[in-house]
């Protein structure tokens, strides 16, 4: 009886049946080492590389002018720079959470994309690492930002919230590439005997760094992996805190809240999970791996988004009432020049793309239904974007005085500077789902029946 | 013809069960030296070969503790002695505030020993070893099982060592060429 109740699949599998440790190697390293780039992806690529040469022109002109081509004017000297900085260091979170705490939660269906999600995180804290380096006005000195002995005899200001963010992100950066790169290692031993060009065969051997996939090496391999998860776990909902301080530390009004921290972490995961799932539907489809990345996939990552969704949508009702029951008049203005001021539109779309909207994944056909689930996350994309606008700028242009209230219209600059990293995340996605195998190969072997030793 | 010396014997297997049964068995008969490889990380393979000593936990807590511990230091130094500020007249040993920093210099320095920990006790990376000499090792990364017998082993012998092997039923049995 108990042998019976264990032999039946609590959930559906998260593998497709009928796979074995061949057709599962072959399967992915084929998409790498055999099958010919398609006119698709060159096109996809080519406008990326375009979008990304534009961000570098924005940026080649602001250095040469200065900020004052941006928008940002008094108040509001954070503008679409930290508006980006912190959506695309948000986006970066769900590839973390991925690899390290639904592994160290035993979730095996993230074995499918983990990988995917864990390039997608270094991508993305690239992007958001342009921002406050050009931020600075002169980009050229952001290295003053690290501690490190100088002739000025200068040294940073610990007490500064700015300051933790810059350990915090360059931690979380360094942390996230080693756990990408520490999880390639056997798979590009496997690119590495599966090549049969020479020159490929030398690069993979180089990276692989001579992995034979000795026990002793697996032992400790995995050892070293589950550490770091366990590292990379508080690390992850430490960032998107430290990043919350960056205002919840200041006293403008919008800012000055408790709120943030455990609200920060909850949206950045769930516009992280959106961005996931935005590149995980026409990318399974295009390169046949719906076997691997099925609906169960879709299935949980959706789920993921509404529970995050319900916790960001709790912040924003906190938020508002704190905003009422302060007794504050400068937190109660606030709150009412979301409802009622200039960029009150922004305020309620935000509720709509945030909130309302996703409401829909309560039920599980447009959970499972790729077409729907993309455009629902596109949604909550655009959502999260507008949250860290009105976060930024709302609280910014009206604060205090009266006297110093001003208006922030980003500049075509700003905007040709935001869309180029999108492009640059685009074209390190294309260039990476070319030369490196997208899924974890030696975690799909694990996830196969004949992985397990009978006795 | 200079006879080339013999590294070790390299038994193929097809399966998980296959191999963690045979290293079992090898380790069992009092060979010392041996290693097992697999394209995928088994379960009690490492216990199975007698390895039973991961110092990568040690070396990450070393890392960890070096890391929080510089972190807390270098901001204690910085803002007390080398570059004191007011800041709104705070003390300028305000601990609440150094401890982001050193939360992150803990995470930054336990991570990195993890990884060049681990890559250091595996004596990685090592471009070249003599296994891969062993054309069918190649199905070492994709679905094939491995167990070698070191000829440096005090048991070893090129006659009964091999029929040890073949008893264990492998699927192909390679001399390593040194």
């Amino acid at each position: 009886m108990s042998e019976q109740t264990e032999q039946k699949p609590l959930r559906a599998p998260v593998i497709a049946p009928g796979y074995s440790f061949g057709s599962v190697t072959d399967k992915i390293s084929s998409i790498v080492l055999t099958r010919p780039a398609s006119n698709g992806w060159f096109m996809g690529f080519g406008v990326a590389f375009l979008l990304m040469q534009m961000m570098l022109f924005a940026i080649g002109y602001l250095v040469l002018k200065g900020i004052g081509i941006w928008g940002d004017t008094t108040p509001i000297g954070w503008g679409f720079e930290i508006v980006n900085f912190v959506w695309w260091i948000g986006i970066g979170h769900a590839g973390t959470l991925i690899s390290a705490i639904l592994m160290l939660l035993r979730q095996s269906w993230r074995n499918s994309i983990n990988r995917f999600a864990e390039a997608m995180t270094l991508f993305a804290v690239a992007c958001a690492g342009v921002f406050p380096a050009i931020h600075v006005g002169r980009p050229w000195l952001a290295y003053w930002m690290f501690p490190y002995p100088n002739t000025m005899s200068y040294w940073p200001q610990f007490r500064s919230p700015l300051i933790w963010d810059v350990f915090a992100v360059s931690t979380y950066a360094t942390i996230s590439a080693l756990f990408w790169f520490v999880g390639l290692i056997p798979d590009l031993a496997t690119l590495r005997d599966r090549s049969e060009k020479r020159p490929l065969k030398i690069i993979y051997g180089m990276l692989a760094l001579g992995w034979r996939g000795s026990a002793r090496h697996w032992h400790r391999y995995e050892t070293a992996y589950l550490l770091l998860a366990g590292l990379a776990t508080p690390l992850v909902l430490s960032v998107h805190t430290v990043v919350s301080f960056d205002f919840a530390i200041g006293i403008v009004p919008g800012w000055h809240t408790t709120i943030f921290p455990p609200y920060f972490v909850a949206g950045a995961i769930y516009s992280g999970f959106a961005m996931v799932v935005m590149l995980c539907i026409p990318i399974r489809k295009i390169y046949g791996l719906e076997g691997f990345i099925t609906e169960t996939h879709l299935d949980n990552s959706a789920k993921v988004m509404l529970a995050t969704g319900l916790i960001v949508g709790y912040g924003y009702i906190v938020e508002a009432f704190m905003g009422w029951y302060s007794g504050n008049r400068y937190e109660e203005f606030t709150l009412w020049n979301r409802l009622h001021g200039p960029y009150h539109v922004l305020y309620w779309l935000l509720w709509i793309c945030n909130i309302f909207v996703p409401q829909v994944l309560w039920i599980k056909k447009l959970r499972t239904n790729p077409f729907w689930l993309f455009i629902i996350s596109a949604v909550v994309l655009v959502g999260m974007w507008l949250e860290r606008f009105v976060i930024v700028v709302m609280s910014l242009h009206r604060d205090f005085l009266t006297s110093s209230w001003g208006m922030y219209y980003p500049t075509k600059w700003d905007w040709m500077t935001y869309i180029g990293t999108i492009g640059m995340f685009l074209a390190a996605i294309f260039l990476f789902v070319r030369v490196l195998p997208m899924i974890s190969i030696f975690e799909m072997r694990t996830l196969l029946p004949e992985a397990e030793v009978k006795e | 013809m200079k006879r080339t010396p013999t590294y070790g014997l390299l038994a193929e297997f097809d399966s998980p069960t296959a191999l963690v049964k045979a290293a079992e068995a090898t380790h069992a008969a009092g060979y010392v030296k041996i290693d097992a490889y697999s394209p995928l990380p088994i379960e009690g393979l490492a216990e199975a070969i007698g390895f039973h000593h991961d110092l990568v936990p040690l070396v990450t807590l070393i890392g960890a503790i070096i890391g929080g511990a510089t972190g807390y230091l270098m901001q204690y130094w910085i803002n007390t002695m080398a570059y004191p500020l007011n800041i709104g007249g705070k003390p300028f040993h305000s601990w609440p505030s150094f401890i982001v920093v050193t939360f992150e210099m803990t995470i930054l320095f336990g991570g990195i020993s993890a990884v060049f920990g681990m890559l250091a006790l595996n004596g990685l990376p090592m471009p070249y070893h003599p296994v891969f000499n062993v054309s069918r090792f190649a199905m070492a990364s994709k679905d094939r099982f491995f167990l070698i017998v070191f000829s440096s082993d005090k048991k070893y012998d090129d006659v009964k060592t091999r029929e040890f092997l073949e008893s264990l039923g492998p699927k192909t049995l390679t001399e390593v060429p040194d």
